[in-house]
This record gives structure tokens, C-alpha cells and sequence, in this order.
């Protein structure tokens, strides 16, 4: 850790080894000037400048639709605290909150908005079709009943149209084919990816929840609390999550009730990192003066985490969720090739791609089906978490020139349909807040990526 | 001994570049007659005098428009800028938040992120800055102009020592390696005034005080010999005292070196101190520009007359309630707050470091006091112990006759709803995923005080108190600027009607016009609510336009206290009598009286100037 990154990030205490004389250097003792976007030194980004921008009567988007007529101009322009006033008095336009500022934005992400679609066909497909918790769904065979293999357990699916020289679009009695005992594969696929997404989903919650508590609650007591809960932390993390998962994962299984306990299981030992990065973020929070007002207004120690605290560290949260659940589903997958994790009769991707991993030369169907499965959900996420780190962090320039470089201009279309939709206000009113340099949760310093 | 050989050596190499300039003779001689107690500094030889040009401007913008494509649209920081800098010329930019100052002063480094569009030219020299790709730019960059930052702690690496960053540009230009190049640096530091520079060479920065590390930060700027400084708020983040010595070494050296430097500004004092010329800017646009005595005595146009006067000067009196008197016969009325004694400690991993030492003062119902000292005098400490945030090492400290930090939890929280706290930062002191109307009531919802409506209510009466719309309940902290969100904190802080309110640099981040009318406001609603206030500042004008009396605070320890009209106008101390003179003003003439006198000042205290 640099010298500077203490300096900024933990005034008062930490910073006195450095400096004796000044120990009490928080932000507050040092004149900023009157001049707030130059915090940011050299580092101009052009959003800062709309501030500029929406104090200019000339802007492009001038606020509120009716802009100030001349004769107010020329009387308003001599004090800025008349103008801003006369501004927020004008502006009559929808207020976006920062939730809605970053859903706006990820909205936009077009490889972020495919795989979210990709996700929600999958997961319907997998619960639709064979059906889930005794409810029945629409494919008529089942995954533990085998039958007669037919011709060589060959996939019956086709998608090379007649016109192209193929057998057409056909779904077939098999389209995954059959395993060696007769099996409908289909079936057996739907089966494993159901589990995956149980897998994703539970691990994603309890992970989530338990890290981003532990985490706050050690970043906000610091001291013995924190102490005691990090190197519980440290003590998950020097054991290998495998072994650790596998000898609990075994436990769990003696529970019964499917894949439920494991998925529980996987999730307490997966929150380690997101309790450390939670942690980061909440230290450097803590610091901040809105904490320190409710803090002196006689907030307790709970509101201020889970009304403060939490919701600003809401962008590490959310983007790390992503790929934890992301790495669960290939624990998942792991453990059950290695024989730890889901059993036979029931079934896994994992479990699935163990079984028949010598079937690549004979029968690749069988090893490529629950591979695809794997590979298309896990990169589906982690785009995912691309997409929402970009949404929570809209101050990375290089990310913006990198898309238009790859010749998404859709984006830029929709960007303009959307502010011509909203009007101008919103145009102007997103542009201030994402202009401030210390808006919170938008600039979100990601210690891990 | 090696090392002295070396020296003369870079002498000699250097002389004859400097006879080369018309007036280099002259200052020459000045520089060593000035120098000659300290031998160490007949360090001229390093950084060579520039020529006159013969009146030609060494840097010169010809309409200069600056337009950055953002996701939301174009926006024009800068929309047509004309102006140049002579050789040996300071020519202010002055301007307030979003006025395009910093930007145009980019433009001649050529240091703007890629989405900008630049228009016009910004000649350099002969060359023409805006037409040089990245190879050309880079070979100007230090060489021939430099640039002093704001914050000196993030302008310096960390991690590397003085010596290393300031033989950097030396050996990126060619100019000098290995020993020589650290020769220069001593030469360098000497020249800024650092004593003993050939150990702190091997230093790093985090061992330089604040003020030292900016003169590091201008050794390395001059350390090529540029034609012309860029120097972008170079004493916004230090103390007044400070200040003034940086500016005095500014001038020093310009005067020595014939260097151009564009100041860029926001505060007048320093403009009325430094500069030859002045440009008024207000959103991209230039208003008004003109010699300093023009400009800051005979303003023209309306924007740099409000910006003038909306500078607080000492003597203004804002109209604030009288407070009640307390007597020790009056057991009834309690002292609002009072510290007996006070000491307060950083716990650093089990080390007590004490930063406030035996400080007294009491503060009456009603009764503003201002705190008042440089960083680290422990003014910030004093004002989080009252809050209850931080322990009180010895002595005592009592709000309304109660010692907050004995009490069980339940009765502090009900005693902090009698105080109220503003902050300095305002793009911090609000929770950026709180709407306005949940930020102001969030006391009233902590102390369970009425219920949905009636706080509602309550959040309408203070945004009409705060004068802001009632609309903007539903809007969030991202949409309003610096000054109405720091309105609102104050509007958040009044929510329950406290009888104290902690102000920690309430204004200190906002422009000069803003600060005005969110000082306006402040006195009106002390006025009006009657609350007893602790005023944390660094600003003595603002301190004396409002507080009833004053507490001067040096490294933790009382230095004066008393009314504010007799400790600010009739100072018995040294130090405070420093801190005063330190502050510049925005006139000219009257600013060059003071620094004159200042110079008396410190010379009858013994002290150098610089």
C-alpha cells in the first residue's frame, strides 16, 4: 500500500508514523480552495467539465426545456449561487437516483444485455423442460429412465436447413442423443444445468450476504472486531477451497435434500474475498463526513452500516457477486468430476462430463453437450460482471474508447434516443452528477481487478 | 572532492548559455550579491535567464475554444480564449469552479484527455502547441514549459526520493546524468530555498513538510529551464503562511529567470499579490482582462465586480444574534460548550500521540467562536471531540453541563439532538443514495421525533429557510452543486433545532461568491434559530465577519483567545500577528504594502522571508 493511498484513504489514525507533527491532517484541515473539481489534479475527466457545462445558458442541453431569456442572463450570470439556484428552480425533469444512473448505463452494454438474455433463455429452457419439484414440464422423457439406444445414441437435433443440403430444423426423440444406457441426454443436460443454477443462485446469496456483512462490520468496528473476523478470513483462505469444499461437500450430502446443503456449504466458504474487498471499500467510507455526521447526529452502529455503508459499497458487492457465482458453478462442476459433490442417479454437469470424459473420440456429443452447458453459463455471467462494473464505474475512459472500437454504435443511437425520450433535463441533470469526482459508489476503486 | 570538481564543471558548461541572454549580466550579478551569505546558492548556473524576445510573447492563446465529446452530448469547457504571456510576466487566470481556467492552461502542455476538441492556436515560442502530435509534445513538456500542481503530496511520487524525481526530467531531456544530474538537483533545491540539500536528496517526500514539498515540486519545474510555468493552483492546499513564502519564491525566481508563469486562481489575494495581468474567466469565456490595477481596482464588467466583493475581508461584520450573557449567578444557563483542560489523543497502534493540549474555552447559548489555525493545529480534533467522535485524553469537556463521553450510549444519542454538525467537504457530507428530503430528515427519523408528515413538513420549512425549492426534496445530492449542497447540509444540521452546531470549514471548499451567500445564510439562520456555534476555520476574514469571539490555535495549544475584534484587530501575539499578515487581499497596491510590512514583521522576529 502507497504512502498516498493511506494518506487519502485513512486520515487521523494510520497517518501519523509518516507525519508527527500534523496527525490530525484529515481532509478537512487542508484548504481545498473554492475550486472542488480540481481535486482530481491532472486527472481531468471530461465529465467534470460538464459541470461547466450545465452552468452555461449556451449548453447543448439546456435545462428544463424553457432556457433563462437573455434579459436574465445578463442579470443572472454575475453570481454563480443565483445562477445554480435559478437552475435548480428551472430544472422540472425526473430526478435519477444513482440505481437508476447505473441501470441506465448497463443498459447500454450491449455484451452485458446478450448474456443476461442468454441467461434468462437458459434458465427457463432448463426449468421449463423437464419440470422442477414434481411439477412436470414439456419434455416427455426423464432423466433417470433409460431405454433402448438408438442408432448409436446419435443426437437427433439438426439446425442445417433442408435448403442448405442439411436434414432441416428438427428437434428429434433425442436432440442430445442417449448415453450408453439409454438415457435421454437432453434430459440429463437440463437436469445438471438446473443444478448449476441452484448452485449460482444459492452460493451467490449466502457468499454474498455473509461477506459483505462480515466485511462491513470489520471495516466499520476496525480494531479487535476486525482483527478477530480477518484472520477468520485468513483462516478460510490458507485452507484449499477444493479440500475444504469437498470434505464439507461429502458431510453435506449424508443430509439429504439434494444439492441444497452443498450449495450452502459452497456458499460459506466462497465470501472471503468479497468480506476483503467489502472491508476496503467500507475503511475508506468510513472516513467520509457523511459518516461521521450520522455518526455525530446518534445513528447506531447498525443503521450506519446498512443504510450507509452498505448501499455505497454497492458496486463491489454486485460485480464481485457476479463472479463468485461464476466460480461456484465451476467448483460445482469440479467437485463432481472429482466424485465429492453430486451422486449418480442424480445428476451434474460436472458429474456428466466425469462420466463420459473418454466418450470425446467416440461419442463427443456426450462430452461436448454439458461442456457447451458450462462454458456458455460461466461466460455469460463473468460478461455480466463486465457489463455492471462498467455501469457502476463510468469514469474508465479506456472502456468507453474500447467500445466504440469494437463498433457498438447502437449504443450511441440508443444513448440519444434515450435522451431525447427523457428530455433534455436528464441529459443535463446526469451529466452534473456524474461530473463530481466524490460522488461515492460511481467511482469505485476495484483493489482486485 | 569529486563531487566539487563536477560541480564547476556544470558551471562552466552552463555560463556561456547564459551570457547569451540581454539581460543576463545584470542578474547575475543581483543573484550572487543576494546570495553571498550562503555560499551554496551561487547556484545560477543551473537554470539559465531567458531573453526578452523584445516584447514578443514567449506564449500566446489566439482564440482558443476547447469542446469535450461526453456520453451526454459535446460540452464547451472553453470557447474562445485570446491571451499571451510575456517573458518575465505573471498573468493571472482567474476564475471560479467550471470556468474553464485549468483547461485552457492544459491546452498550451498539451495535456487533455483524448475526447477533447481543441480550436485556435497556442503558440509556444515559435511552435504551435495544438499542432504537435505526442513525440513533439513530450519534447516540450518540462523543457520549455512546466508545471506546478496543486497538491504537492500526489504531484510527488511516494515511493521515490526527491533526488530521483528531480534528476528525472534532467535526464529525459538530455541535460544531465549521473552525478551531474544529482549536482543539479542540490543546485535545484538550494535555489528553492531547502537547506542541506545534498542529504535531503535522499529523501522522500513524505519527510518534506507541505510547503517544502511544493518548493521540490517547483525546483522540478524549473529544472529544465522552461520558458514559462504553468503553475495551476499552486498554494490552494496550503496554510496562508505557507502560501506566502511559496509566493514569494515564485516571484524570487521569475524575477532571476525572466519566466513566464500563468497562475491559475480562484483566490483574489493571491492574484492582487502575484500578478502582472489579469484574465477573468466565467464559463469558457473570457469577461474581462487587463493590467492587475485595472482589473482589481476598476473592475468593468458585473461578474468581476460580484467576485470581488464577494471576497470576505477583515473587518466585514455579518449581523448575527447577540448571545445571552452566562454568569455564575445564572445556575439556570449553562455554557453551551466548555472544555476545561482539554487534551486530546490519536491512539496509533497503541502509541498515544497528543494533539491537543490543555485547551480552555467555553462557549455561551448563542455565542459563535471561531477556532482558528493552520493545518494541524488541532482545530479539526477539537470540533470531533465536541461531536463525541473522537475521546478526551484529560481535562474535561462539557456540552450543556453534560460530559459526553461518561454517558451511557442511550443518554448521548438523546444529547446529540441538541447538536448539529456541517462538514467542509460537500461532495462527501451528503450520502450520495439519499434523496434530499430523506438527508434532511434523517435526524428526526434517528430520534423517532414525529412522523411522516410532520417531517416532511419540517424538511419544507428548512429548504425555505436554506432558500433553496421545495422541489428538491426528491432529487439527490449528484444534482446540485457544491454550495446548495453544503446549504443542505446545514439545512440537515438545524433539523432538530439544536442548540449547537459544530461548523468544520463550512465554506472552504466553495468558490468566493458562493461562500458569500452561503455566509449570508449562515447569520441570518443564527439569527434566527439562536444556536451557540463552534466555527472551525482556517480563514480569519470569515471568522471575523461572523464570531463573537476567537480561540488561535498552534500545534495543538491556545495562542490568543478572546473577542474577535480585539484578537483579530488588536493581535498581542506573534503568531497571530503572522497568521494576519500572511493573508493576502485583493488589492494590489494594498497587498503590496502588506507584503512590505510582512517582511518588516518577520525580519523584527528574526526569520527569513522565504
Amino acid at each position: 500500500m502507497s504512502m498516498s493511498n493511506e494518506n487519502t484513504n485513512r486520515p487521523g489514525a494510520e497517518n501519523s508514523d509518516m507525519d508527527n507533527n500534523t496527525p490530525s491532517r484529515h481532509p478537512a484541515d487542508q484548504p481545498m480552495g473554492g475550486d472542488p473539481d480540481r481535486h482530481s489534479g491532472m486527472d481531468h475527466t471530461p465529465l467534470d467539465e460538464s459541470i461547466g457545462g450545465l452552468g452555461n445558458p449556451d449548453a447543448p442541453a439546456p435545462l428544463g426545456g424553457t432556457g433563462p431569456s437573455s434579459s436574465q442572463q445578463a442579470v443572472d450570470m454575475a453570481d454563480l449561487a443565483e445562477v445554480e439556484d435559478a437552475k435548480l428552480r428551472q430544472k422540472t425533469g425526473k430526478s435519477y437516483s444513482q440505481g437508476q444512473l447505473v441501470r441506465r448505463r448497463f443498459r447500454n452494454h450491449k455484451a452485458a444485455m446478450i448474456a443476461m438474455v442468454f441467461l434468462i433463455l437458459v434458465f427457463l429452457l432448463a426449468f421449463t423442460s423437464i419440470g422442477f419439484a414434481g411439477i412436470p414440464g414439456w419434455w416427455d422423457k426423464d432423466y433417470t429412465r433409460a431405454g433402448t439406444v438408438i442408432n448409436g445414441g446419435n443426437p437427433t437435433l439438426s439446425v442445417v436447413p433442408q435448403w442448405l443440403g442439411g436434414s432441416g430444423i428438427t428437434w428429434g426423440e433425442h436432440p442430445f442423443g442417449q448415453d450408453s444406457t439409454g438415457k435421454d441426454y437432453f434430459a440429463l443436460v437440463m437436469r445438471g444445468t438446473q443444478q448449476s443454477l441452484i448452485i449460482a443462485l444459492v452460493v451467490g446469496m449466502v457468499s454474498t450476504a455473509l461477506g459483505a456483512l462480515i466485511g462491513a462490520v470489520s471495516g466499520y468496528f476496525r480494531g479487535w472486531v476486525d482483527a478477530i473476523l480477518m484472520r477468520m478470513t485468513d483462516l478460510i483462505i490458507v485452507v484449499p477451497l477444493l479440500v475444504l469444499a469437498a470434505v464439507l461437500g461429502q458431510m453435506s450430502s449424508g443430509l439429504g435434500g439434494g444439492i441444497l446443503p452443498l450449495a450452502l456449504v459452497l456458499g460459506l466458504v466462497t465470501w472471503t474475498s468479497l468480506a476483503r474487498l467489502v472491508r476496503g471499500e467500507v475503511l475508506s467510507l468510513r472516513e467520509k463526513e457523511f459518516v461521521a455526521a450520522a455518526i455525530a447526529m446518534g445513528a447506531k452502529p447498525g443503521r450506519v452500516i446498512l443504510k450507509h455503508l452498505l448501499p455505497n459499497t454497492i458496486g463491489v458487492i454486485v460485480v464481485n457477486a457476479t463472479f463468485a457465482i461464476a466460480a461456484a458453478i465451476l467448483l460445482e462442476t469440479s467437485l463432481s468430476y472429482l466424485g465429492f459433490g453430486v451422486k449418480a442417479p442424480d445428476s451434474s454437469l460436472g458429474l456428466l462430463i466425469s462420466q463420459y470424459q473418454n466418450a470425446g473420440s467416440t461419442r463427443p456429443w456426450l462430452f461436448w453437450w454439458p461442456g457447451l452447458m458450462i462454458l456458455g453459463i460461466a461466460l455469460s455471467i463473468n460478461f455480466l460482471g463486465d457489463g455492471l462494473r462498467d455501469a457502476f464505474d463510468p469514469r474508465q475512459g479506456s472502456r468507453r474508447k474500447r467500445r466504440s472500437f469494437l463498433g457498438f454504435a447502437g449504443r450511441d443511437r440508443s444513448l440519444k434516443a434515450s435522451a431525447s425520450n427523457a428530455g433534455a433535463p436528464a441529459g443535463g441533470a446526469t451529466g452534473a452528477g456524474t461530473g463530481q469526482p466524490n460522488n461515492g459508489s460511481t467511482t469505485i476503486a476495484h483493489p482486485g481487478s | 572532492m569529486n563531487l566539487f570538481g563536477r560541480k564547476n564543471k556544470a558551471d562552466d558548461a552552463t555560463t556561456p548559455a547564459t551570457s547569451a541572454g540581454s539581460h543576463a549580466a545584470g542578474s547575475q550579478d543581483a543573484a550572487s550579491a543576494e546570495t553571498t551569505s550562503n555560499p551554496s546558492t551561487g547556484s545560477f548556473g543551473v537554470v539559465k535567464r531567458h531573453p526578452d524576445r523584445g516584447g514578443a510573447p514567449i506564449l500566446s492563446f489566439d482564440n482558443v475554444a476547447v469542446t469535450f465529446d461526453t456520453e451526454f452530448g459535446d460540452v464547451e469547457a472553453v470557447k474562445g480564449v485570446t491571451f499571451d504571456i510575456k517573458p518575465g510576466e505573471v498573468v493571472a487566470l482567474v476564475g471560479e469552479s467550471g470556468s474553464g481556467k485549468s483547461v485552457t492552461s492544459s491546452t498550451a502542455m498539451g495535456l487533455l484527455p483524448g475526447n477533447a476538441n481543441i480550436t485556435g492556436t497556442v503558440m509556444l515560442g515559435d511552435r504551435n502547441v495544438t499542432a504537435l502530435d505526442a513525440n513533439g509534445l513530450r519534447k516540450i513538456r518540462g523543457r520549455h514549459a512546466a508545471m506546478v500542481f496543486q497538491e504537492p503530496m500526489t504531484a510527488l511520487n511516494p515511493v521515490l526520493t526527491v533526488g530521483d524525481q528531480l534528476t528525472e526530467a534532467l535526464n529525459l531531456h538530455g541535460i544531465a546524468y549521473g552525478t551531474e544530474a544529482d549536482q543539479r538537483a542540490i543546485e535545484l533545491l538550494t535555489m528553492v530555498g531547502i537547506q542541506d540539500a545534498k542529504n535531503r536528496l535522499k529523501q522522500y517526500p513524505h519527510q518534506f513538510s507541505g510547503g517544502q514539498r511544493q518548493r521540490i515540486v517547483i525546483a522540478m519545474a524549473i529544472s529544465c529551464s522552461p520558458e514559462v510555468i504553468i503553475a495551476d493552483e499552486p498554494t490552494t492546499a496550503l496554510d496562508v503562511t505557507v502560501q506566502a513564502e511559496i509566493l514569494e519564491l515564485l516571484r524570487e525566481l521569475k524575477d532571476k529567470l525572466n519566466t513566464g508563469i500563468l497562475l491559475i486562481t480562484h483566490n483574489m489575494g493571491v492574484v492582487a499579490d502575484m500578478a502582472d495581468r489579469v484574465c477573468v474567466m466565467l464559463r469558457g469565456e473570457m469577461v474581462e482582462s487587463g493590467p492587475v490595477h485595472q482589473v482589481m481596482q476598476n473592475p468593468q464588467h458585473p461578474y468581476t465586480q460580484r467576485l470581488l466583493a464577494s471576497v470576505p475581508r477583515l473587518g466585514a461584520t455579518l449581523e448575527v444574534a447577540e448571545p445571552e450573557p452566562v454568569t455564575t449567578t445564572q445556575s439556570t444557563v449553562k455554557y453551551a460548550v466548555e472544555a476545561q483542560g482539554l487534551c486530546i489523543e490519536y491512539d496509533h497502534r497503541g502509541k498515544k500521540n497528543r494533539v491537543v493540549h490543555d485547551v480552555d474555552f467555553t462557549v455561551a447559548p448563542g455565542e459563535i467562536m471561531g477556532l482558528v489555525g493552520e493545518s494541524g493545529s488541532g482545530k479539526s480534533t477539537i470540533a470531533k471531540a465536541v461531536l463525541g467522535l473522537l475521546p478526551v485524553a484529560a481535562g474535561s469537556l462539557k456540552i450543556q453541563g453534560h460530559d459526553l463521553a461518561t454517558m451511557a450510549s442511550a443518554e448521548q444519542r438523546s444529547l446529540r439532538k441538541n447538536i448539529g454538525v456541517v462538514f467542509q467537504d460537500p461532495a462527501a457530507s451528503l450520502d450520495p443514495r439519499f434523496p434530499i428530503g430523506d438527508v434532511i430528515t434523517e435526524p428526526m427519523i434517528i430520534h423517532k421525533v414525529g412522523d411522516r408528515k410532520s417531517r416532511l413538513e419540517r424538511a419544507y420549512e428548512l429548504l425555505d429557510a436554506v432558500k433553496l425549492p421545495r422541489s428538491v426534496v426528491n432529487r439527490f445530492p449528484h444534482e446540485l452543486s457544491g454550495g446548495q449542497r453544503q446549504r443542505i447540509s446545514i439545512a440537515r444540521a438545524l433539523t432538530l433545532d439544536p442548540s449547537v452546531l459544530i461548523a468544520d470549514e463550512p465554506t472552504s471548499a466553495l468558490d468566493v461568491s458562493v461562500q458569500a451567500a452561503v455566509l449570508d445564510m449562515f447569520a441570518e439562520l443564527q439569527s434566527r434559530y439562536e444556536f451557540a456555534c463552534l466555527f472551525v476555520s482556517h480563514d480569519l476574514a470569515v471568522v471575523d465577519m461572523l464570531a463573537h469571539k476567537v480561540l488561535v490555535l498552534k500545534d495543538g495549544r491556545e495562542v490568543e483567545k478572546g473577542r474577535t475584534d480585539t484578537v483579530l484587530h488588536h493581535p498581542q501575539q506573534d503568531y497571530t500577528k503572522r497568521l494576519l499578515a500572511a493573508a493576502p487581499i485583493p488589492d494590489p497596491d494594498e497587498q503590496y504594502q502588506r507584503r512590505m510590512e510582512r517582511k518588516a514583521l518577520l525580519e523584527s522576529l528574526g526569520e527569513k522571508v522565504y
